[in-house]
């Protein structure tokens, strides 16, 4: 990644970080930096431009193991699976700090952190898959196997996920906005009602999120690399 | 259509390779009639709630299904007669002379768990048996369909032993969730028009892993 | 009969970054005997495992066609017979249930009984041929696994350590086979042993100073 792109993520993202939590809320805003209340949500609304876009990139994280699992497999080139493992390790941090900020969240709005409320049961499971998809790369020693079968793995895993979006919903009623048991059908964020200075705030997160995303993965990529070279160099001699 | 006819011939080897040694057929019933003679005990003289009583029996049908459905690569590859296999037939017959063998033992070993669910926990009332026994038949259809790929993936495993739950429950998770669902459904007494839906689910959930499994199974077992 | 050949391009392994085959490349046709030699754990097995087409390789190719047409893989499976170490016969059931359950899942023609029975007599476990498999010594399943790779009268016949676990009976059918698939296709094993490489017209050796 580039020098300035490093610089400009960080800068962004502190400006993120002061904005979500510093900007007041107010009943009536009147200037660009007070954010409106939310009724039902009041402070706690805060948490979307940190939790939504940790949650998106958990989502963007495991896609990329996937599609760079397929590649390998296509390809047998070993450097595809050093990607695909690095993006399922991020993936599996950010999944465990989208479930933390949701249950925090979940506390102080729906009255108990953990509910099994169709979006946290999704996510309870896709960190069952990141477990299952490590401790299946820690039972195979061989380097090609591990990583043609840990490919299968997330594969099989990957088309699984659908299901969960149509079975979910039908099983348990659900507290997100956007759920069936939501009375007002939508909430702020598929609506997209949040005040425009919020919305600006919310999506600028969503860039920054995936943004540092990228940069997190290239470094783990190196890392990665570097350790396997290091690796080879010691056991030849 | 050779396909066909080679995988009807290793279903066969399978079956008579079962019937001759019983590794897994015997151990499986013992193991269904010690759990649920647990689950006996332990309701004692309370009444659960039917919700309750409908989870135990897919908890009892996914433990069983994952004691005895790896076997049937674990032991090609620890006997060494994967590279014979492997010489012999492509792998496509492989992959489904072993998933129907798979789905006729979860077959077997499902409606003998159900029978025996349905006499034994006087609690447990079913009031539509078409749905009962459609999510019974299309239940197994589904765990055998994720768990014959995913015992190829644990036969190359180092640890094969406990390794075979933990990959599987999170994939069959939606398939147990909506067969919970549609026993509940016909344990309420529910039309079979109701429960459609789940049989959707179930039936696509099984096409889906069988046809991503035909695609995938030959990096595993060429591996 | 229908002109063979048999080519190996470049093939290299590795496991867990090291480096186990590189560079294979050879070129076969009818009538060779091609010997494989090389020290312990110079990969021979892996050599033979990759050419059978058991194991993919990490780069290069295997390419085999039969009267000009190249055969692609799974295809060329019903004319590769290989006995190796690693392949076993299914222990639970007997000889001749063994070579049926293959006979079938080849999809081979009717006369495979007979062809079945010479085999069994011609390695001497004819008598032996409705007990189960486990209940044999290691030098009776060897020579079954010849009656099995030899049941399809393989174009390609691929013997990795041809006569380990043989006593000087067993040899002897073996040897008779070696000559006789010399003259009906392509024979290549896998030895290091020096009675059997006279039996080789070309012999390749896997070396030492490749990893």
């Amino acid at each position: 990644m580039k020098t300035w792109l490093k610089i400009a993520v960080s800068v962004w993202l502190t400006g993120i970080i002061i904005a979500g939590i510093a900007f007041p809320m107010v009943k009536v805003p009147q200037t660009w930096y007070e954010f409106p209340f939310i009724p039902g949500l009041e402070e706690k609304a805060r948490n979307i431009i940190f939790h939504v876009p940790i949650s998106w990139a958990t989502v963007v994280a495991f896609a990329m193991s996937m599609i760079y699992g397929i590649i390998y497999l296509r390809k047998k080139d070993i450097d595809y699976d050093l990607r695909s493992v690095s993006s399922a390790s991020l993936g599996l941090l950010l999944c465990i700090l989208a479930t933390v900020t949701g249950a925090i969240w979940a506390k102080f709005n729906w009255g108990s952190f953990w509910n099994w409320d169709p979006r946290q049961t999704s996510i309870f499971i896709l960190l069952l898959i990141y477990g299952a998809y490590f401790v299946l790369r820690s039972a195979i020693d061989e380097e090609e196997r591990r990583a043609t079968l840990s490919s299968v793995y997330s594969i099989i895993a990957g088309v699984t996920v659908p299901f969960f979006i149509f079975v979910m919903p039908r099983i348990m009623s659900g507290l997100h906005p956007g759920s069936l048991g939501d009375e007002q059908g939508k909430g702020p964020v598929l609506e997209f009602k949040m005040a425009p200075n919020m919305l600006m705030v919310f999506f600028a997160s969503l860039i920054g999120f995936t943004v540092l995303y990228f940069w997190m993965y290239s470094l783990k990529v190196r890392q990665m690399r570097i350790e396997r070279h290091v690796q080879q160099i010691t056991e030849t001699h | 259509m050779m396909i066909i006819s080679t995988s009807y011939h290793i279903f066969v080897k399978e079956f008579v390779s079962e019937f001759r040694t019983r590794y897994a057929l015997n151990a499986l019933l013992m193991f269904v009639v010690t759990t649920l003679s647990i689950i006996l005990f332990s309701i004692g003289q309370e009444s659960p709630s039917i919700d309750v009583l409908s989870g135990t029996l897919w908890i009892v049908i996914f433990f069983s299904a994952m004691s005895g459905l790896s076997r049937t690569f674990v032991a090609e590859e620890e006997r060494g007669t994967s590279l014979t296999l492997r010489l012999l037939v492509n792998a496509s017959s492989v992959y489904i002379g072993k998933l129907v063998y798979n789905f006729a033992l979860i077959l077997v070993l499902s409606v003998i768990i159900a029978v025996s669910y349905v006499l034994f926990i006087t609690e447990f009332t079913v009031k539509t048996f078409e749905i009962f026994w459609l999510t019974i038949l299309l239940g197994s259809a589904g765990l055998a369909s994720a768990s014959t790929i995913l015992a190829a993936i644990i036969a190359k495993a180092n640890t094969k032993g406990t390794l075979f739950p933990v990959l599987a429950f999170p994939i069959l998770l939606p398939l147990l969730l909506t067969c919970i669902n549609a026993t509940k459904l016909a344990t309420e007494g529910a039309f079979l028009v109701e429960a459609v839906k789940e049989f959707q689910i179930l039936i696509s959930f099984t096409v889906v892993m069988i046809a991503t499994s035909f695609l995938v199974f030959d990096f595993v077992w060429k591996d | 009969m229908k002109k063979l050949t048999f080519k190996s391009e470049n093939i290299a392994k590795l496991y867990n970054r090291r480096i186990i085959l590189e560079n294979i490349s050879f070129s076969l046709s009818d009538g060779t005997a091609f010997a494989i030699t090389g020290k312990n754990g110079s990969g021979k097995s892996t050599l033979v495992k990759i050419l059978c087409g058991v194991l993919s390789p990490t780069r290069g190719s295997v390419e085999f066609s039969v009267g000009g047409a190249i055969v692609p893989y799974p295809d060329y499976y019903p004319h590769i017979g290989l006995v190796s170490p690693y392949l076993n016969m299914y222990e639970e059931f007997t000889a001749e249930e063994n070579l049926s359950f293959i006979a079938k899942v080849r999809s081979l023609e009717r006369e495979w009984q007979e062809r079945s029975n010479m085999l069994l007599k011609e390695f001497g476990i004819y008598d032996h041929r409705k007990k189960e498999v486990r209940y044999y010594s290691s030098g009776m399943k060897q020579r079954l696994k010849y009656c099995a790779a030899l049941l399809h009268q393989p174009s390609l016949l691929v013997l990795d350590e041809p006569s380990s676990n043989l006593d000087s009976y067993g040899i002897d059918a073996v040897r008779k086979f070696m000559v006789l698939q010399k003259q009906n296709g392509i024979l290549m094993f896998a030895t290091n042993d020096a009675e059997d490489l006279q039996f080789a017209d070309r012999v390749y050796s896997i070396e030492i100073g490749n990893h």
